[in-house]
């Protein structure tokens, strides 16, 4: 049969090749039959439904982006650690706390890990979490909502990278930082860096209900760059692996000064053994400052509360915790397999790829082959913990992903391919290149116990020509491939928003039927809000002037308001009555300095207005909601700061 | 081969295809165009059942207090933005709406308003009527929808 179908394929291809009317300028081979049959696979018919949910970290918009897999369609941008004036996040008064921080108000952030939340190590579905790496925080996203729920900032970090993994019950997202600071900060020569500077690790604990995080530890490691990490899994599961680089503690020129070892390592924690340390009391509780921002489903919105301590450990109050696993050279990516055994190092300027066992390190510790250590830190021997090597795959690996067959699949930037290869054997068993310089690459539930394999795709780096030109800056491109079969099948080319660094991909049964479509009205609990016309009014509070105001297709209630006066700081209370599925309502009024609101059936958002100048002044819904949403609008009369002017407020009257 | 063939055949007459694979093959059904003098929201039809989940309503002689009271108490906060008991709004007065609609009729148009204005040509009239301004569905359910009706019953 598959003899068959090659030799008509090879027979279509002739023919399309010689009856081709040449009014194509560019063949390319891609063309007829062949093409035709990936499209089929990617093709998704107008009304139906992807298979997969894809979401993208936006790296630089700070964003996570969700994508329907296969047709690599575009569903949403999630607002995370940036402003987004599309719906008014970091804008309206109820979202603005959430990015709140130690710094004060931080509207931007580069995400770049996310990663779905685990029951026994498989993707439940349930939120998804995510690392700010600028201004160290970690968000968790509910996947009910598809909006963030709470944002913990993660104090003694800075450069937030090996972050936001969790275990394989949820029990912490960890969030390693990248660069190593005095702790706590203080002033002093950066040339001192070397044995002074620390890294810290942190264990941040997941309420299994709710989601609530809460920092639970802190490890104070020596002074390297943390890169990468992944929980162990099955096997392993309680120990954490991060991988590490800078291990020459370098201040200055680090592509050259932090590229001298041989070996870096990769840190192996055995988090429970600390847990129980803390939980016996262990660890010192020390001054910090930190945001804690936890947005309200029910008051629709969020508070931010300031931490001022924060529990830290030293490797050295807890023997036999930590270890350190020799890896070549300056090791990226730091992936476990999903039966937890290997740990697969992803030496970014090594020839070969390293695999640690899992066992063989218990066996060596068991046996106390050290081989040294670091600031007290065991050191084990490289040929001790040592699965196996893939030789000279490609050049310049960086993330491995698994498919649960047994086989992994690895990035290679510089050498702009993904290679599958065999766990266990180290035989390479495919290679497949992608446009152009691959970062990472995902697998649907490829970091978890349970991958769901049939597709692969990979963020690439550089874009370059993949698209119609559009100027010097355009985003990045991403590749889906089929992995189902023996061999890789390169089925889509899309873009993305921003820089997508990792992704995380979960078939969309597992968390469609859980999306919300509407807020119930009745569970409504602004302290401002306005259930009905007989709710509506308009208040002043010294130069505050709240106008609790409901929408429904199509007025606004109160529609016409007297009595504001310039140097009066207004707040629109705006409650949507509706209570159908995808009736938003917009507001925006004339020469806000702000982002419109959009506001969701059920939801209540406020927007400050501060008008500065005497005159009637237009406000308007910005969402096309009914076919009289041209009529949906109203006016605010502001009258001179010493006007007498009673406020009072109408509607059709 | 025969995709081969199609191309060969295809090829050099200029002849376009013109299949578009999104085109319906029958015309959207246009609105019945109905000639009456009495406006819609003034028109008694006491026959129409309207189009959605309620059937048949039986209205016992007795007027449930109990359920009027909860009816008002739902009307009130999810109706009132657009319908007045005492005057023409956005929408209709439900006053005396039983006089010109079945129950079953009220039912649905609180409870599958979309499909109503699609095909109950006098939902659709009454949309026109009022300026093209959409009953809101406002997702509440049978009891509730059932409790408003009883609360009309009272005016």
């Amino acid at each position: 049969m598959k003899n068959i179908l090659k030799t008509t394929v090879a027979l279509v291809t002739i023919l399309v090749a010689f009856t081709s009317c040449n009014n194509s300028g560019k063949s390319n081979g891609q063309s007829g039959a062949l093409a035709s049959n990936v499209a089929e696979k990617v093709y998704v018919a107008p009304g139906e439904y992807d298979s997969h949910y894809a979401f993208m970290s936006g790296g630089y918009s700070g964003n996570i982006t969700v994508y329907g897999l296969p047709s690599g369609r575009m569903f949403k941008e999630i607002p995370v650690f940036s402003q987004f004036p599309t719906n008014g996040y970091g804008y309206s008064e109820e979202t603005k706390p959430m990015l709140e921080t130690s710094y004060g108000f931080v509207p931007w952030d580069d995400s770049h890990h996310p990663d779905i939340s685990q029951t026994n190590g498989e993707l439940d579905g349930r939120w998804i979490f995510i690392n700010g790496n600028n201004t160290p925080r970690i968000a968790r996203i509910s996947l009910t909502t598809f909006e963030t729920e709470e944002i913990i900032e993660v104090p003694n970090s800075a450069g937030n990278h090996s972050s936001s993994f969790i275990t394989e019950n949820t029990e912490y997202v960890v969030a390693g930082t990248r660069f190593s600071v005095p702790v706590p900060q203080k002033d002093m020569p950066i040339k001192d860096y070397k044995g002074n500077f620390k890294g810290a690790l942190s264990f941040i604990s997941v309420d299994p209900e709710h989601g609530h995080m809460d920092i639970k530890f802190q490890i104070l490691m020596p002074g390297f760059n943390y890169d990468l990490s992944h929980p162990g899994r099955g096997k392993s599961h309680g120990w954490f692996f991060f991988t590490t680089y800078n291990t020459e503690e370098a201040n200055s020129l680090l592509e050259v000064n932090a590229s001298q070892n041989d070996k870096d390592f990769i840190a192996a924690i055995n988090w429970k053994k600390i847990e129980e340390y803390v939980n016996n009391g262990g660890g010192t509780m020390m001054p910090a400052n930190y945001a804690h921002n936890l947005y309200d489903e029910a008051t629709h919105m969020a508070t931010s509360t300031m931490k001022k301590e924060v529990r830290v450990v030293n490797p050295a109050e807890v023997p036999g915790a930590i270890y350190l696993l020799p890896t070549p050279k300056s090791p990226h990516g730091c992936d476990v397999d999903p039966t937890g055994e290997y740990i697969v190092g992803n030496g970014k300027l090594s020839a070969n790829l390293t695999v640690h066992s899992f066992t063989k390190m218990l066996d060596a510790i068991e046996k106390k082959k050290f081989d040294g250590d670091a600031y007290g830190i065991p050191i084990l021997k490289f040929e001790d913990v040592l699965a196996g090597s893939v030789e000279q795959p490609g050049l310049g690996p960086l993330h491995t992903e698994f498919d649960g067959e047994g086989n992994a699949y690895t990035t290679f930037f510089i050498s702009s391919e993904v290679v599958k290869w065999k766990l266990g054997t180290w035989e390479v068993l495919d290679r497949k290149p992608t446009y152009y310089s691959v970062g990472h690459l995902t697998i649907p539930g490829g970091n978890s116990r349970k991958p769901f394999g049939k597709y692969m795709f990979a963020m690439n780096k550089i874009t370059k020509d993949r698209y119609l030109p559009v100027g010097p800056e355009m985003e990045h491109s991403a590749q889906l491939y089929d992995i189902s079969g023996d061999k890789m099948e390169l089925l889509l080319d899309f873009p993305t928003h921003g820089e997508p660094h990792y992704a995380a991909a979960i078939p969309a049964e597992i968390i469609m039927k859980n999306s919300r479509k509407i807020y119930r009205l009745a569970e409504n609990e602004h302290p401002r809000k306005a259930l009905s016309d007989a709710d509506t009014k308009v208040v002043r509070e010294g130069k505050n002037v709240h106008i609790y105001m409901t929408t429904i297709r199509s007025h606004f209630s109160p529609d016409n308001i007297e009595g504001v006066k310039v140097g009066d700081k207004v707040f629109f209370h705006v409650t949507n009555l509706e209570q159908d599925f995808d009736v938003p309502h917009g507001f925006a009024v004339i020469g806000a300095n702000t982002a419109e609101l959009l506001v969701m059936p059920g939801q209540t958002r406020t927007l400050t207005w501060e008008p500065k100048q005497v005159g009637v002044w237009p406000f308007y819904c910005t969402d096309f909601c009914s076919a009289l949403h041209q009529e949906m609008q109203g006016y605010v009369r502001v009258s001179p700061a010493d006007s007498n002017l009673e406020l009072s407020w109408s509607l059709g009257d | 081969m025969i995709l081969a063939v199609s191309l060969v055949v295809g090829c050099g007459d200029g002849e376009k295809k013109t299949t578009d694979p999104y085109q319906k093959s029958t015309p959207e059904k246009q609105p019945t165009k109905v000639e009456n003098k009495v406006a819609a929201s003034e028109r008694v039809d006491l026959t129409n059942k309207g189009v959605g989940p309620i059937t048949s309503v039986t209205l016992a002689p007795e007027i449930d207090q109990k359920m009027v009271a909860h009816g008002k108490d739902v009307y009130e906060k999810m109706c009132t933005a657009c319908h007045k008991v005492d005057k023409k709004y956005i929408g209709p007065s439900p006053t005396g709406i039983l006089n010109r609609r079945t129950p079953e009729w009220v039912m649905n148009m609180i409870l599958n308003p979309e499909v109503m204005i699609q095909e109950d040509p006098l939902a659709r009239e009454l949309l026109m009527e009022f300026n093209g301004a959409p009953m809101a569905n406002q997702n509440l359910t049978e009891e509730e929808a059932r409790a408003i009706l009883e609360y009309f019953r009272t005016l």
